[in-house]
């Protein structure tokens, strides 16, 4: 029979993520997918497998799940109190989880998403090209407590590794290039934009976060009179009352709201991740510069990928020690399992 | 407008404008630009779309330099006259029911007023008009429809409105109407 997570508890919004669907956009359907899609490629190094497969979105807490068969997991993102049968389980990190324990995932302790990825992928029916739940368009929904979730093959075997962390849960400086209304603003405006402190608002989803800005809200000159046009993530919409909202993965695909401007690709994980109340500010760059910073983060990330390192664990505190396979195989001396 | 304007839309994408406000030759050389575009086949390209007036496409800045497609853009641009592009084939009419009443209209009254309308001329208004599908987009499947006489160029609310039923028919700006059906 084939493996699965059955899901005992899971907190609201948690769901399966994965690429997102790119291409529908003519439909009215934007990509979606994961809204920290760093935290997605990190599950995938860790357990050496596909970054397009699926995984499991936490948004803020996790929930209790159970595997039908022994797994690999990784657990990435946000950091998450997570437990094994009361053993703490290392964040940014592989394990392997025995069949019929209570992974039990609690509340972020730093950034917003958490991820749960599985050895094999969660390999329930592709909707449109992929699996990813799409809240906004009613494509698959949030997990609940009787879920039972079917996982791919996994042909991997490697677990117990690691992953530098890096630094995308607390706000930060976001950097943003010119959009097609970045213009109506005045320059006047967007230096002020540049200038002020902002934090992340409790209103925040897979749709978009909004900053309160310390001080005015910011303005277009033509205000709310502008056509509805092309929005894409990573846009700064700035609606009638001043507040910004940053678009993330799952945003609509048109809006007549003016836009300041488009954060870089590369520092959507940070909007993503932000905690509530997290302070952020955003700075301009030309294309130029954005070019050489997304560049720049590209590389870093793929070397930092490609080197998973070994979970260091002390083996006083390894509850599940016996239950590792210390000698792997038994031979006479003379032959050998392949027959040389 | 005189020409169509160029602008970058996010880090990886570009969006051709054909008109300040929706008309219906703007509409139309969105629809024939992306088409061409499409046709092109540009292999950095990796998707296309339209919204009221503009092309829109994402590309990928690492095979190709925004500098270089822009310049593709340009040459596209200067090769035909857009906003005389005819209508694509193979167009229906649909006749859409429609209730006016009670809870299903819960901001009618207030549109109707930004218009300057009475509560029935509106009604009669918008069902007189006949529209086309100018484009799809915000949400899926749902379609923006245009135009409306001039009366209905009303301000857009300033806050976002939390829920709109599917079904439901909505009022944009520029008189162009957006219609909920996802």
């Amino acid at each position: 029979m084939s493996r699965a997570i059955i899901v005992h508890r899971a907190s609201p919004g948690v769901s399966v993520q994965d690429m997102g669907r790119p291409g529908n956009l003519t439909f009215g359907l934007s990509r979606g997918g994961a809204a920290d899609r760093i935290a997605l490629r990190e599950g995938a190094a860790l357990l050496g497998q596909d970054a397009g497969l699926a995984a499991i979105e936490m948004p803020a807490a996790g929930g209790i799940f159970e595997f039908t068969a022994q797994t690999r997991i990784a657990l990435t993102g946000a950091r998450m109190r997570a437990s094994l049968e009361g053993t703490r389980l290392a964040w940014g990190a592989s394990h392997l989880v025995p069949m019929g324990a209570a992974l039990t995932i609690g509340p972020a302790e730093t950034g917003f998403y958490g991820y749960l990825s599985v050895g094999g992928g969660v390999d329930t029916p592709e909707v449109l090209g992929a699996r990813g739940t799409h809240f906004a368009a009613g494509l698959g929904g949030a997990l609940m407590a009787g879920d039972r979730l079917p996982l791919g093959e996994d042909p991997g075997t490697r677990t117990n590794m690691c992953l530098a962390p890096e630094q995308r849960f607390g706000g930060g400086t976001l950097r943003f290039v010119a959009s097609a209304q970045t213009a109506l603003f005045g320059a006047e405006e967007l230096a002020r934009f540049e200038a002020t402190v902002f934090h992340r608002d409790i209103r925040a989803n897979r749709m978009g976060s909004r900053f309160v800005p310390d001080g005015d809200g910011f303005g277009a000159a033509s205000g709310l009179s502008i056509v509805s046009e092309v929005i894409v993530p990573g846009d700064i919409q700035v609606t009638g009352d001043g507040t910004p909202f940053v678009l993330l993965a799952e945003c609509g695909t048109t809006g007549g709201y003016p836009r300041i401007g488009s954060v870089l690709p590369c520092d959507l994980a940070t909007v993503a991740q932000a905690p509530a109340g997290a302070t952020l500010r955003f700075k301009f760059v030309t294309l130029d510069e954005a070019m050489e910073i997304e560049t720049r983060h590209a590389r870093t990330l793929d070397a930092r990928l490609a080197a998973p390192v070994p979970l260091v664990r002390d083996p006083r505190s390894m509850r599940d020690l016996l239950g590792y396979e210390f000698i792997s195989g038994v031979t006479d001396g003379r032959t050998f399992p392949d027959g040389g | 407008m005189a020409r169509a304007q160029i602008r970058t839309a996010g880090f990886d994408g570009f969006l051709v404008t054909f008109g300040d406000a929706l008309s219906e030759p703007a509409n139309r050389a969105a629809l024939a630009f992306r088409a061409a575009v499409e046709d092109a086949g540009w292999p950095e390209v990796e998707e296309t779309s339209t919204s009221l007036v503009s092309a829109y496409l994402r590309f990928d800045p690492f095979q190709t330099a925004h500098a270089e497609l822009q310049g593709r853009l340009d040459a596209l641009l200067d090769s035909r006259d857009w906003r005389a592009a005819p209508l694509p084939a193979n167009r229906r009419l649909w006749r859409v029911p429609t209730c006016f009443n009670g809870d299903h209209a819960p901001q009618l009254d207030q549109a109707a007023h930004a218009a300057g309308l009475s509560r029935d001329d509106a009604v009669a208004s918008l069902s007189a008009a006949r529209v086309r599908v100018n484009t799809i987009g915000f949400a899926p499947g749902m379609p923006y429809l245009g135009e409306l006489p001039e009366a209905w160029d009303i301000p857009r609310l300033k806050q976002l409105s939390a829920n709109v039923p599917a079904g439901a028919r909505c009022v944009a700006i520029g008189g162009a109407e957006a219609e909920a059906i996802a």
